[in-house]
């Protein structure tokens, strides 16, 4: 055990401890910290006020996106499928979360740029559109790449669900819209509750996605902080940021866990596969 | 129902198969398919900022989780025997390393290494003879693996700790029983069982090193990645031959991730 936690102090607890103390320093003549003691990184936060505005509004709608379209499809899998395929058919949905989300965020500026679906609905005659560097874009970037962590959960949660249930409501003559609204999904609401708040806990921290798709125009706190980071070099001010923005985590995700606690039943387990 | 799944399948990997389709182009215009050659993957290959990439990126992938497995396993064994406090801290260690987002991680290990270097090197020149000739520390493949490796061990720990919890613990005690020593029982009754696990967790460890961008890009210094280069060629432009690698780069975590899956699921249908 020595070896691990030796790795997670030295790389975690201790360069978060930095970054905490930077927050409150000042940038140097040069760039860089130079040590100081006041709060005026974050009283300044105001000037990155859009990149937070950006975030806490396109992080909760690409999480509502990601669950309509994750549902019906971990339904599918865990209730419908035929035993055969199942196991076949989840490898599929999960796979692409492990892949390179650099290459299909990617594969989207290839479909949405000018050249790709815009050219064929100018052909079709329906005239212009613009996709690429769109809120549009990003919200088809964040689904494309997180409906996989949304699925997962919601399917282990419907796989769990005992069956007989399901017989006994239609049996005593509930109706299927029915039996699913009041048997199935109720029981599955542990699997929403983990399956939006990871896709929620990841895009609060997204870069790549709105860096790629939203071409400047549609930016993220973690574009605003590498922007401080690489661009003005302004450590203590990105800092500042970088502590906001884990704050602003760990206020919205406290009280989102205790909101669904009750639909939980104090199951509060990270499933991450 | 079927019909929906078959629409999200088809979401999925549609765009992935456009990118693999087009790297096959034979012609030069990206978004042209003009018949159909391997031209892009000669040229990606025989490009050589591409190959160094690669080089760094497999360096860093393996050497990190190859660390992140040995010692997250041993991690999640001894974690076993530890509970009250200790056990609760490791926990939130674990909990903090998988969700503060990978820019947060990036940035903490970039500004505490730079201030950590820029205090050692001028002592590294004290201590050696001549200024020219002393060791200076930097960013680069040390930093890489440190900050990848951090990631993985988490996550081979929760996945070894979730085949522990699935063990069947008869076994040990019946290992024991028949007078095997405590290192025989672990190398002939605990290791088997919880091997799936420990695989899976470092072929997922391999993939998320090879695949990472946004940490790499703070830690890397004057290192480049495959991530990181693939990003910068994009900002140029679109070409075959990002079409090309990233076909490449999208075979190598497909095959993994299956192997990893499948040796997962089979586990998982065992138990």
């Amino acid at each position: 055990m020595f070896p691990a936690t030796a790795w997670f102090v030295a790389m975690l607890v201790l360069p978060l401890i930095v970054v905490f103390v930077f927050s409150f320093g000042e940038r140097g003549p040069a760039g860089g910290y130079v040590p100081a003691f006041s709060f005026a990184n974050f009283l300044n936060l105001g000037a990155r006020w859009a990149a937070f505005k950006n975030t806490m509004v396109l992080a909760p709608i690409g999480t509502i996106a990601c669950l309509f379209i994750a549902y019906p499809l971990a339904y599918f899998l865990a209730v419908r499928a035929s035993a055969k395929w199942q196991t076949m058919l989840l490898i599929l949905v999960i796979v692409p979360f492990w892949t390179s989300i650099l290459i299909r965020s990617y594969a989207w500026i290839f479909l949405l740029g000018g050249k790709g679906l815009p050219n064929v609905f100018a052909a079709l005659g329906l005239g212009h559109i613009q996709l690429i560097n769109t809120p549009f874009a990003v919200l088809v970037g964040i689904v494309y790449g997180y409906l996989p962590l949304m699925v997962f959960p919601i399917y282990v949660s419907l796989e769990r669900l005992d069956k007989r249930l399901l017989e006994a409501a239609s049996d005593l003559g509930a109706p299927p819209l029915n039996t699913f609204l009041s048997v199935t999904l109720p029981l599955s609401m542990p699997g929403v509750a983990t399956g939006c708040m990871l896709v929620f806990i990841l895009l609060m921290g997204e870069f790549l996605i709105p860096a790629m798709l939203g071409g400047g125009k549609v930016f993220f706190v973690g574009n605003a902080l590498v922007d401080l980071f690489v661009q003005s070099r302004n450590w203590a001010f990105g800092s500042a940021v970088a502590v906001a923005l884990v704050l602003v985590m760990l206020v919205t995700v406290t009280a989102y866990m205790r909101f669904t606690r009750r639909w939980s039943g104090g199951r509060d387990d990270i499933s991450l596969m | 129902m079927r019909l929906y799944a078959l629409a999200v399948y088809l979401f999925l990997y549609v765009p992935i198969g456009i990118i693999v389709l087009f790297s096959f182009n034979a012609g030069k215009a990206a978004s042209q398919l003009q018949g159909l050659s391997v031209q892009w993957y000669g040229k990606a290959l025989s490009n050589t900022f591409v190959v160094e990439a690669f080089q760094t990126s497999l360096i860093v992938a393996l050497t990190s989780s190859v660390l992140a497995t040995v010692f997250g396993t041993m991690a999640a064994l001894a974690l076993q025997g530890v509970k009250g406090k200790t056990r609760a801290l490791f926990d939130a260690m674990i909990y903090i390393a998988v969700m503060v987002p990978g820019i947060v991680i990036g940035i903490a290990t970039l500004i505490a290494m730079v201030t950590l270097f820029d205090v050692l090197n001028p002592m590294l020149k004290l201590i050696f003879a001549s200024a020219e000739t002393a060791p200076q520390l930097g960013l680069g493949y040390g930093s890489l693996i440190a900050a990848h490796g951090l990631f993985s061990m988490s996550l081979v720990i929760i996945i070894v700790r979730a085949r522990i919890a699935g063990m069947d613990r008869s076994l040990i005690e019946a290992s024991a029983d028949l007078g095997a020593t405590p290192f025989g029982t672990f190398r002939q009754v605990t290791l088997p069982q919880i091997f799936p696990g420990i695989l899976a967790g470092a072929l997922l460890a391999f993939t998320f090193s090879f695949d990472d961008f946004i940490i790499a890009f703070f830690v890397a210094g004057s290192n480049t990645t495959l991530p990181i280069y693939v990003f910068s060629s994009i900002r140029r432009g679109v070409t075959p031959e990002i079409n090309a690698i990233g076909s490449m780069v999208l075979a190598v975590s497909l095959c993994l991730l299956i192997t990893a899956q499948s040796i997962l699921r089979r586990g998982a249908a065992k138990s």
